[in-house]
């Protein structure tokens, strides 16, 4: 009943216009309203045994955010008939509430298509990506199960930095690129230019490229024969032993761990015993099938296909992704795997209020079970009380989560000031036997280490990549340079679109430079950004006090440089965001003892309603017992009561104006 | 007790207003009278224990019924009526007769009760007004309004180098400006003539804070004022009420809202003129001297009982005519035709009835005895909440010895209550000491 229950709930979720409102367990022991709808009981298992190596074909589609990715993939679905044609089929691979309100896709899915080309049964297992900077380690991830990948750009807006950013990594693993040029049925469309582009930028001939509307269907079918003719199947065997990667994975609070699974050697079949070569721990599967986009199962998979597996795995940290199983007593040479996601940004979170924190750990728990990028160290403050510090791979990506546990889980949270992993090299003797080494990463600004007992501070950088047309070179060369960025390179795509490469510390892109960038090219730059490890800084920590008591929720740590600014700016929107009281509250940015800006927010003076008579009482009771209410709700530092929600709203907003 | 009659039409609605009034082309007078009469005879029974529940008529009714531990004297007094509205004014003395006249059956109606009339200086002459003094009124509350929004006209009498003003500074600008149908000249007229019919009993309402007032020109119109008021003046900040045409002006920028520490000033220049010219500062907006309070507000502000008689009226009380000890918060029937309908089918047109639950009642003590200068007194408190003083909720370490400390509030011997700076930031302290109340 469960599964079956599971599978109409992502039929239910699948099938509904729009976002998707409800959690996935209200759907949960519904019937499913007809149609298709795959379980495992009582319906006939596919047989794989039809779909030889040499008919497999495993794809990505990459592309820039918004590029249309998600529209080709339902496209492709709808044509191969593994979805029905409806208008409705829009971004039917973002299952997530978060990715369908947003637009963007957070989370790799894949799907296996049926496809009958120049009578031949073809198999064509289709690994959708994230369209996001913050995610492009789950680009890298899924293009290892592929031997191929679909570049999507745009008709209209060319190759963006992130357009850049994917062909790389697609280009570096080897892959075939079969070039995509969509919207070509937009006004102002100009594929040639485009063509051009990727000609000059990739090396791609020109008639290459399929110019595709994959929002009216043209010219789909060719890029899928274009993906049977130009990618290479498989190169791997049935009759060698299992050896299977697990991609990805998922957590299914009925059966346990789901890994998604491409298998580089062997089959698999229910009842099999398995070894993790990361854990080396054993498993019986239970269950094996491919993703249609729903759970199918079949009798077994085969060398060569991709889907899903369910063996008895409790804890998605079992189902480490890149690492490899393969049959008992059988054991083979693991692959190579992949590097563990890095996290970029951490921030400190607590339950807005205490009792809540038994609640909150499970949502977190939950929550990270489906995100293993996101890093949980437990953590404590005077302040706050007990929370957590966590590691995202960007900005977005904290804002997803964070999102996903309010609409998911039901849970308000303090956030605090995001920060990089710093690093500092310790000279104090004291500290490095305390630490048990000479350099340590900083993700917390209350452990920044004292000038003193530090022979240099270190900051993580990153090489970004931005494509821009031209006219907008100046604004964002001044908008790099007030970043401390130092340029590396600069391109010219075609006549009008230009490249650039810098080297900025990440500290100075990872709250807002996306947004800066794009308002000041009217939305037109992109930008995309990798690693690149760490330079010296003169780093400092800024404390920002209420009436002398300091906000832990917003000590940052900060280029000496930007202190003043910065300072100065926080004062500011401070004031703003925190309603005058009975007295004066002096706000004040700190280094050390030394105060560096101050604002002034005046005490009430008179606040009283005038006239108070008969009919009013009533509604004035109200209004009174409200404020009484958040006032329970207000956070306290020293005397001085600020909304729960005044520090991210003082964070979030745009510093560039 | 009290009672509170609503006369619910205006000839014309003012600017600033959301009140539940109405302005209609002909009001059927007669049937509207008729209607607070029953309304007011029907809600009189329901607040008073009647002879023939001691005579044991209604013992059937069971032991539910609260015990009677002092004999009431019956039937109940009344010790104020206020006609409110609308503008009651526009009523004729006949209506308000009649209202007293039923209130005098179904009640206690003692020589010496204070009955006031809201008036409008427009519908206030002499002929009038004595009309109203027949009738039984012997207090007037006139709203007027004084010069101080928008510049000063061409012609206006305001003369350079600070000489004194002359008395008929009210302005007739501002009186445009706030939608009032009445002229200076009129307005002033009225007081006049209604301190002579009502020497000592005729009370003013000043509004500060108009868009474009300045502090100086607030102060010029005070002094006017004072030329001109009685022995008591209610002092009010206009307040933007939403869906009102004011409010729409302001919102849509072709007005300007005055700053807050604008509005800080035109108080306390107020209160420091009028304590000044001997006026006592007994509520948050109400001044009076030569001991002319309104005793009418002054009971509410106390938590007395009133009970609300007209559409839209609120009332709180005790429907002990029903058996009940617990005090309700009643709302009358918003529009008047619907009210009438109801009335003339049923005897009233009570549309909400809620029992207030003891916390809420001492949240509503709080909320309006800390308005005046006597505060909440231990005995006030103590009819409320005979089990847990005043004392041991706000005595103890908590929010309100904080607001002691601060300086905002006073908690001795008489009881607790705003400091002079507290009155003016009364908002402000409320909540915390809800929240220290429903702890307990």
């Amino acid at each position: 009943m469960a599964l079956a229950g599971r599978t109409a709930a992502w039929w239910a979720l699948l099938r509904s216009p729009g976002p998707a409102a409800a959690p996935l367990l209200l759907w949960a022991g519904l019937p499913a309203a007809g149609g298709r709808c795959y379980s495992s009981h009582g319906k006939e298992k596919l047989d794989m045994s039809t779909y030889p190596v040499e008919s497999i074909r495993n794809f990505s589609i990459i592309a820039h955010v918004d590029h249309g990715k998600s529209t080709l993939a339902d496209r492709l679905l709808e044509i191969t008939g593994t979805i029905s044609k409806t208008d409705r089929n829009k971004q039917v691979l973002d299952k997530l509430q978060v990715e369908r309100e947003r637009g963007i896709t957070v989370k790799a899915q894949s799907a296996s298509l049926f496809y009958n080309h120049e009578g031949t049964n073809y198999l064509l297992n289709l690994i959708d990506t994230p369209g996001h900077v913050d995610f492009s380690y789950e680009v890298s991830r899924s293009l290892s199960a592929c031997q191929g990948v679909i570049l999507v750009v745009d008709a209209n807006e060319g190759i963006q930095a992130q357009t850049v950013a994917n062909f790389y990594l697609a280009f570096e693993a080897q892959l075939s690129i079969i070039p995509v040029i969509n919207k070509i049925d937009l006004k102002n469309a100009d594929p040639e230019r485009v063509e051009k582009q990727i000609e000059k930028l990739f090396d791609i001939p020109t008639d290459e490229c399929i110019r595709i509307s994959a929002k009216q269907g043209t010219n789909v079918e060719k890029v899928l024969q274009k993906v049977i003719e130009k990618i290479p199947p498989p190169q791997c065997n049935t009759a060698d032993p299992l050896k299977a990667l697990v991609f990805d994975s998922t957590f299914d609070h009925y059966r346990g761990v789901v890994a998604n699974v491409a298998l580089f050697g062997g089959e698999i079949a229910k009842g099999n015993k398995i070894v993790s070569a990361y854990t080396k721990k054993r498993y019986e599967v239970s269950e094996v099938g491919i993703l249609t986009p729903n759970e199918q199962p079949t009798h077994k998979l085969y060398a060569g296909q991709v889907g899903y597996l369910i063996a008895g795995m409790k804890e998605v940290t079992e189902a480490q992704i890149g690492d490899t199983l393969f049959l008992y007593k059988q054991p083979v040479e693991p692959l190579p795997g992949f590097k563990s996601a890095k996290p970029m940004v951490f921030a400190g979170m607590y339950p807005v209020d205490q009792t809540e924190y038994n609640n909150l750990k499970s949502a977190l728990e939950r929550l990270t079970l489906n995100d293993s990028s996101v890093t949980v160290h437990r953590d404590s403050s005077l302040a706050l009380g007990a929370g957590w510090r966590l590691g995202f791979l960007g900005l977005l990506h904290m804002e997803v989560f964070n999102q996903r546990l309010e609409q998911e889980y039901n849970m308000s949270v303090i956030l605090t000031a995001p920060t990089v992993p710093y690093k500092a090299v310790l000279s104090s003797a004291k500290l490095i036997k305390e630490y048990g080494k000479d350099e340590i990463t900083i993700i917390n600004p209350a452990q920044f280490p004292d000038k003193l007992s530090v022979s240099e501070y270190l900051e993580p950088t990153v090489l970004g990549t931005i494509v821009t047309p031209h006219e907008y070179i100046g604004k964002i060369i001044a908008l790099c340079q007030g970043r401390r960025a130092v340029q590396k390179d600069m391109l010219y795509i075609d006549e009008n679109r230009v490249m650039l490469k810098y080297l900025f510390p990440l500290n100075e892109i990872v709250l807002d430079f996306y947004d800066a960038l794009k308002s000041l090219s009217s939305g037109y730059a992109s930008f995309d950004y990798e690693d690149a490890g760490y330079q010296a800084a003169d780093l400092i920590k800024m404390d920002i006090l209420l009436n002398g008591n300091p906000v832990e929720e917003l000590s940052t740590i900060i280029h000496n440089d930007k202190a003043h600014a910065a300072g100065k700016l926080l004062c500011e929107r401070l004031k703003e965001a925190i309603p005058r009281q009975l007295f004066e509250i002096a706000i004040q940015a700190a280094v050390g003892k030394k105060i560096i800006a101050r604002e002034t927010l005046k005490a009430y003076r008179k606040n009283v309603v005038a006239k108070c008579y008969g009919g009013d009482i009533t509604r004035r009771m109200k209004l009174l017992k409200r404020q009484a209410e958040s006032k329970k709700l207000m956070r306290k530092i020293g005397n001085v009561e600020v909304p729960r929600d005044a520090f991210i709203r003082v964070l979030k907003r745009e510093t560039d104006k | 007790q009290s009672l509170c009659p609503q006369w619910p039409y205006c000839r014309k609605r003012c600017s600033y207003c959301n009140f539940n009034t109405y302005v209609v082309p002909a009001v059927d007078e007669a049937a509207v009278r008729d209607c607070l009469v029953r309304e007011a005879r029907t809600l009189l029974r329901l607040s008073q224990v009647h002879r023939w529940v001691h005579e044991g008529l209604m013992a059937g009714y069971g032991a539910h019924q609260c015990p009677l531990a002092t004999p009431h004297p019956l039937p109940h007094s009344i010790t104020s009526v206020f006609f409110g509205g609308g503008t009651p004014s526009l009523a004729s003395p006949r209506t308000i007769a009649a209202v007293l006249d039923a209130v005098a059956g179904a009640a206690h109606l003692p020589a010496r009760a204070e009955v006031t009339l809201e008036a409008n200086p427009s519908s206030t002459d002499t002929s009038r007004l004595t009309g109203f003094r027949a009738a039984g009124v012997n207090r007037l509350s006139i709203g007027v309004q004084v010069r101080g929004a928008l510049p000063p006209q061409p012609c206006s009498p305001l003369r350079p180098h600070g000489h004194p003003l002359p008395p008929q500074s009210l302005d007739d600008a501002e009186l445009r400006l706030l939608g009032r149908e009445h002229t200076a000249a009129e307005a002033r007229e009225a007081v006049e003539a209604a301190r002579g019919l009502f020497p000592g009993r005729t009370s003013i309402d000043l509004m500060f804070g108009l868009p474009g007032q300045s502090r100086d020109a607030w102060a010029q119109g005070l002094e006017a004022a004072l030329g001109l008021c009685d022995d008591h003046i209610s002092l009010y900040q206009l307040t933007l009420e939403r869906g009102t045409a004011l409010a729409a002006q302001v919102r849509g920028g072709t007005l300007p809202s005055p700053p807050q520490d604008l509005l800080a000033d035109m108080y306390q220049t107020a209160r420091a003129v009028l304590v000044a010219a001997g006026f006592r500062h007994y509520e948050i907006s109400n001044f009076a001297r030569k001991g002319a309070l309104s005793n009418h507000n002054l009971s509410y502000w106390r938590a007395d009982q009133y009970i609300g008689v007209g559409p839209g009226a609120h009332g709180r009380f005790v429907p002990q005519g029903e058996g009940s000890c617990s005090r309700e918060a009643r709302v009358q029937t918003l529009e008047p035709v619907a009210w009438m309908r109801e009335v003339q089918s049923q005897g009233h047109g009570t549309r909400s009835r809620v029992v207030l639950s003891p916390l809420e009642q001492l949240e509503e003590l709080l909320t309006l005895g800390l308005r005046t200068d006597e505060g909440v007194t231990h005995e006030r408190w103590g009819q409320f909440s005979p089990q847990l003083s005043l004392q041991a909720v706000f005595g103890v370490p908590g929010e309100a010895r904080a607001l002691q400390e601060q300086g905002w509030l006073l908690l001795d011997g008489s009881g607790l209550r705003c400091t002079w700076a507290g009155l003016a930031v009364l908002d402000s302290l409320l909540p915390d000491l809800l929240c220290q109340l429903q702890r307990h």
